[in-house]
């Protein structure tokens, strides 16, 4: 432990990207390619002239983790060397938003690869702007709330849904408030042929307004409320990971300055949304 | 500023550890005596600058103060509440 | 050697063949697709042993081209206009990361309106991405320079992405006789290039025996020397480019000036109409059915890095000349113009037309030689 992920790194003082890669980088091992979209995590780990990755990483542009991947994949192959490993990283604007179309050729061309998404609900790299991952209700530099608003507008893009429904060979959610969890099923995707995707729950301390040293609390209550739906899709079948014991929403929202703005009405609204996917999920 | 000469196409393999992070922190984690080594804020360490050491036949976490931001995640995770909020001595 | 009647557009794919790039990155866009069509007959047939990627987009073809690059492998892909376009921030990127990948290049005019026949608009869109430009006359020519384009690029001394320019549907889709190699050795397996690092030479490679950073980020202290060492070596290329061309004209027999400049009815020349591209034959033809002595052809392939000690070698006794050019940059002119003026010294006349595949007739190129004895110094449009 400790060595997977140079130390000198400039992540924020309790970032959870720098966790779900320690432990991406644990269980992957050393025979593994990273490419790595623009974003906080390729910031903070590879300024001129050091790195922080003791494994081959490229970083190309903010849309193309996944097409990058499918090169690497590809050459990889032509080399007789498909024992080693690609992993895409990206955070969920290079992922749900700009970086959707790279991700959903990828998946269709059915490259053998690990895409993964650390989720922290905005572009929090250029300062918190919306995603279409922000949360409904949350403030965010491009969704601030006011007179006339009550922050962003939009749920969160179901993208886990869609990377089901274009039929990727794995699909999980995690989170780094169960480090363990991310390190098996980074392993179990790893075992398995063809395109896999797996997203990671990833408080922001700065984005979302708390304290440094609530990222791995607060990323448990997003479980324990519902709002965060720990699965592993595979072969047809959906298994929950944790079952949560949905605590009120309201809990979770209370914990974070990016929803201090809101009233009864809007927590109401995600109360409803929560209920609604678990409702659902319970008819599949 | 002069001329400085890089690497063909900005390639790199320096790892990072130059930089020295735990300068950044105003408050640093103190591992007390209650540690049962049990390895949880190893693993929630964004850094992962916190080891298990073998001390006197038992297995202690130790920070790397070089590189402790100061986030006080061990703390919040700690299941025996071993691990204190210090103030750090500039 | 067997000469094949081909379409430039195949020419080029056979030479893409004999390259043999491990992965190619396919996106369609008229006029460029049959190139990437034929590719895939080939890799279908078994004559190409390529992983063929159908990309959902140009931006993909080459992100998935430079993932490849990177891995150690040769690649190829096709593009023109609104495709080039799309992949625009991707040209500077793989040229600022100094990854050799070739890619052809069927010049055709951009939107708006739109438009899907032949100028230099979209090349020209990109001549500050660092890319080298090769422009072709001939599908011979679009054959010959694929191959050594793979030498050039891949050369330690240069190690830049190159793009082969034929003009979209003029070259792209016109028959002509061509000299196809059955096999060849002038472009060799590639061989991924070393660099130095602080602590010893590493291969240029994404290989976990030794790992490495590509595309860091890098501050003010450190970006404009990255783009100086750029463009030293795109200078340096002119003379890889030299060499390359007359290592190929000594072996195949096939030479195009001196690989930058290419001349015509130079000798007793006393003006000259600068041009690229297939729009020198119909000159070359011109001033041969119609017995021009004082008029004389300089045709630029290469484009970038831009030949400015050539182009002022050939050009030392002439009085006045025309540069003819399918582009326009709106507010600034001819581009080319705009490039050749810091050459040129005496009197020099823009002619802007071809655009959107426009025809230039012998008709209109009468016009413009006359022009251009009168020592104008005008910018015409050729309509």
């Amino acid at each position: 432990m400790g060595e997977e992920f140079y130390q000198g790194h400039t992540s924020c003082a309790g970032c959870p990207a720098a966790i779900a890669i320690r432990h991406i980088l644990q269980a992957a091992g050393k025979d593994v390619v990273i490419s790595n979209a623009t974003s906080c995590s390729e910031i903070f780990s590879s300024a001129y002239p050091n790195t922080a990755w003791p494994v081959p990483y490229i970083h190309v542009a903010f849309e193309c983790a996944a097409a990058v991947a499918g090169g690497i994949e590809a050459a990889l192959k032509k080399l007789g060397k498909e024992k080693t490993k690609v992993i895409a990283l990206a955070g969920d604007g290079g992922t749900y938003d700009i970086g959707l179309q790279a991700l959903s050729g990828m998946v269709d061309r059915g490259h053998d690869v690990l895409y993964i998404c650390y989720d922290n609900e905005c572009y929090a790299n250029t300062g918190i702007q919306r995603s279409s991952a922000t949360m409904f209700g949350a403030w965010t530099t491009t969704s601030p709330s006011g007179s006339k608003s009550v922050g962003n507008q939009t749920f969160k893009k179901p993208i886990a849904e869609m990377m089901i429904a274009q039929g990727a060979a794995y699909v999980a959610t995690s989170s780094i408030a169960y480090p363990m969890d991310i390190q098996a099923k980074v392993k179990k995707a790893l075992s398995i042929k063809g395109p896999k995707f797996l997203l990671i729950h990833a408080p922001c301390p700065l984005a979302w307004r708390f304290e440094s040293s609530q990222t791995v609390d607060i990323a448990k209550l997003a479980v324990e409320t519902g709002l965060w739906c720990m699965f592993e899709y595979e072969n047809g079948k959906r298994t929950i990971t944790i079952k949560p014991s949905m605590r009120p929403v309201e809990d979770y929202i209370k914990t974070q300055g990016r929803f201090k703005h809101l009233k009864a009405p809007e927590i109401a609204k995600i109360q409803e949304h929560v209920n609604g996917f678990w409702k659902k999920l319970k008819s599949e | 500023m002069e001329k400085k000469s890089v690497t063909v196409g900005g390639i790199v393999a320096n790892p990072s550890k130059g930089n020295k992070t735990g300068a950044w922190r105003s408050v640093e984690p103190f591992i007390s005596d209650k540690c049962i080594g049990c390895g949880v804020c190893t693993q929630v360490c964004p850094e992962g600058c916190i080891v298990l050491q073998e001390k006197g036949g038992k297995k202690k976490a130790v920070v790397d103060y070089d590189y402790c931001k100061g986030c006080m995640i061990c703390a919040t995770q700690c299941p025996v509440k071993a691990i204190e909020k210090k103030e750090t001595k500039k | 050697m067997t000469k094949k009647i081909m379409e430039g557009s195949h020419a080029l794919a056979e030479a893409v063949r004999l390259a043999n790039p491990a992965v190619i990155g396919a996106f369609p866009i008229t006029p460029q697709t049959h190139i990437t069509e034929r590719l895939a007959e080939m890799v279908a047939n078994g004559e190409l042993d390529s992983e063929y990627l159908n990309v959902e987009s140009e931006h993909s073809a080459m992100a998935t081209c430079i993932g490849a690059q990177a891995t150690g492998v040769r690649t190829f892909t096709a593009t023109c206009s609104q495709g080039l376009a799309l992949m625009w921030e991707l040209l500077y990127i793989a040229s600022g990361m100094r990854l050799p990948i070739v890619m052809a290049v069927a010049n055709r005019a951009l939107s708006a309106p739109l438009n899907i026949w032949n100028d230099w608009s979209d090349a020209f869109g990109a001549r500050d991405s660092g890319w080298l430009q090769l422009y072709c006359e001939t599908a011979q020519e679009a054959f010959d320079t694929m191959l050594q384009a793979y030498r050039i690029a891949e050369d330690k001394r240069v190690l830049l992405p190159v793009m082969v320019c034929i003009d979209g549907f003029w070259l792209s889709h016109v028959y002509e006789p061509v000299d196809v190699l059955e096999k060849q050795d002038f472009v060799k397996p590639y061989k991924p290039p070393e660099v130095q690092l602080p602590g010893g030479k590493v291969k240029m490679v994404l290989d976990p025996k030794q790992p490495i950073s590509f595309g860091e980020y890098a501050t003010p202290e450190y970006y404009q020397e990255f783009k100086e060492a750029q463009h030293s070596a795109m200078v340096g290329a002119k003379q890889v480019i030299k060499d390359v061309h007359d290592e190929f004209a000594k072996k195949y027999g096939r030479k195009y000036g001196n690989g930058l400049v290419d001349t015509y009815n130079m000798k007793t020349a006393k003006h000259a109409i600068i041009t690229m591209g297939s729009v020198a034959g119909t000159i070359r033809h011109f001033i041969e059915t119609e017995k021009i002595k004082d008029v004389g052809l300089v045709r630029i392939k290469s484009f970038r890095p831009f030949p400015f000690e050539e182009l002022d070698a050939v050009l030392k006794n002439v009085e006045s000349i025309g540069v003819l050019e399918k582009d326009v940059s709106p507010g600034l002119g001819g581009a080319l113009f705009s490039e050749m003026k810091s050459v040129f010294k005496k009197p020099m006349a823009s002619f802007i037309g071809g655009l959107g595949g426009r025809d230039i007739t012998l008709d209109h190129l009468k016009n413009v030689f006359d022009s251009i004895r009168t020592k104008s110094e005008k910018t015409e449009w050729i309509w």
